[in-house]
């Protein structure tokens, strides 16, 4: 048995050359817990997304991770714009990204799709011109997945 | 395929990693669009990309993709170059458009993931 292990990161809105440096984090902490390479995969391709999501839209972040032997807690809360319309954001291919977004490789709208598909557990909550708290849960272990 | 191969096939240069010893490549995806390339879940692909930011590491580094091709001669940055060694990405990159650099892939038997 571990003990529940907690992780925190600050993200600045508009520092592409930071995004990923919080999932590449956990990815090597997840590495160091042996969980599964797979389950890896699906963990820091959503965190990633999320966290390009508030580096694209918002002005600051803090995402919050929480380890423990069944499952990863991830928040992702930022200080933003906000989304008036969640259901439209889920839409595959609904974007409001901006030019200097597409030019990173990103603003498709496939980003909160693509978090949805990956993870077991997904919550959004937003409001306009407050933030975005994305709340997500992937379980660790085959009964969780 | 070995990475070596596909590197005689692109007349391509490396410009970090060691290509020697690799594992076999089966599977290459090319895509501009890093969510798109977030969405496979097929391991050991080959990406060819037209991105030559920091974004098309930092993907690689999530999508366990261990090597990356950049296509139309693009620069590579130092701070990419960084990052690719830190995750052991082996980038290389050759003058053919995306489109060419895919055909000889494709005709040399590389498998497309879709």
């Amino acid at each position: 048995m571990m003990e529940p292990m907690h992780l925190q990161y600050e993200l600045e809105g508009g520092n592409f050359t930071k995004a990923g440096f919080a999932s590449s984090e956990i990815k090597k902490v997840l590495k160091q817990l042996n969980v599964d390479a797979k389950t890896i995969k699906r963990i820091v391709v959503s965190s990633y997304e999320a966290e390009v999501n508030i580096v694209a839209h918002a002005y600051s972040g803090i995402i919050n991770a929480w380890i423990d032997n069944e499952k990863i807690v991830l928040h992702f809360n930022d200080k933003g714009p906000g989304i008036p319309d969640i259901e439209m954001a889920m839409q595959a291919g609904y974007s409001t990204a901006s030019p200097a977004v597409r030019e990173m490789g990103f603003g498709a709208g496939m980003g909160l799709p693509n978090i949805k598909n990956n993870v077991d557990l997904l919550e959004i909550n937003s409001e306009v011109n407050k933030g975005t708290l994305v709340k997500f849960t992937i379980g660790l272990t085959p009964e969780m997945n | 395929m070995k990475i070596q191969k596909i590197n005689e096939l692109l007349n391509a240069e490396v410009v970090c990693g060691e290509i020697t010893n690799d594992s076999e490549i089966a599977f290459a995806f090319a895509s501009d669009l890093m969510s798109e390339v977030l969405t496979i879940k097929k391991d050991g692909i080959v990406l060819l990309t037209g991105l030559c930011t920091i974004q098309a590491i930092r993907t690689a580094e999530m999508s366990d993709i261990h090597c990356i091709i950049f296509v139309r001669g693009k620069k590579v940055s130092e701070e990419m170059i960084e990052l690719a060694k830190e995750n052991n990405i082996i980038l290389l990159k050759c003058q053919y458009s995306m489109f060419k650099t895919s055909g000889i892939l494709y005709s040399e038997g590389v498998q497309p993931v879709y």
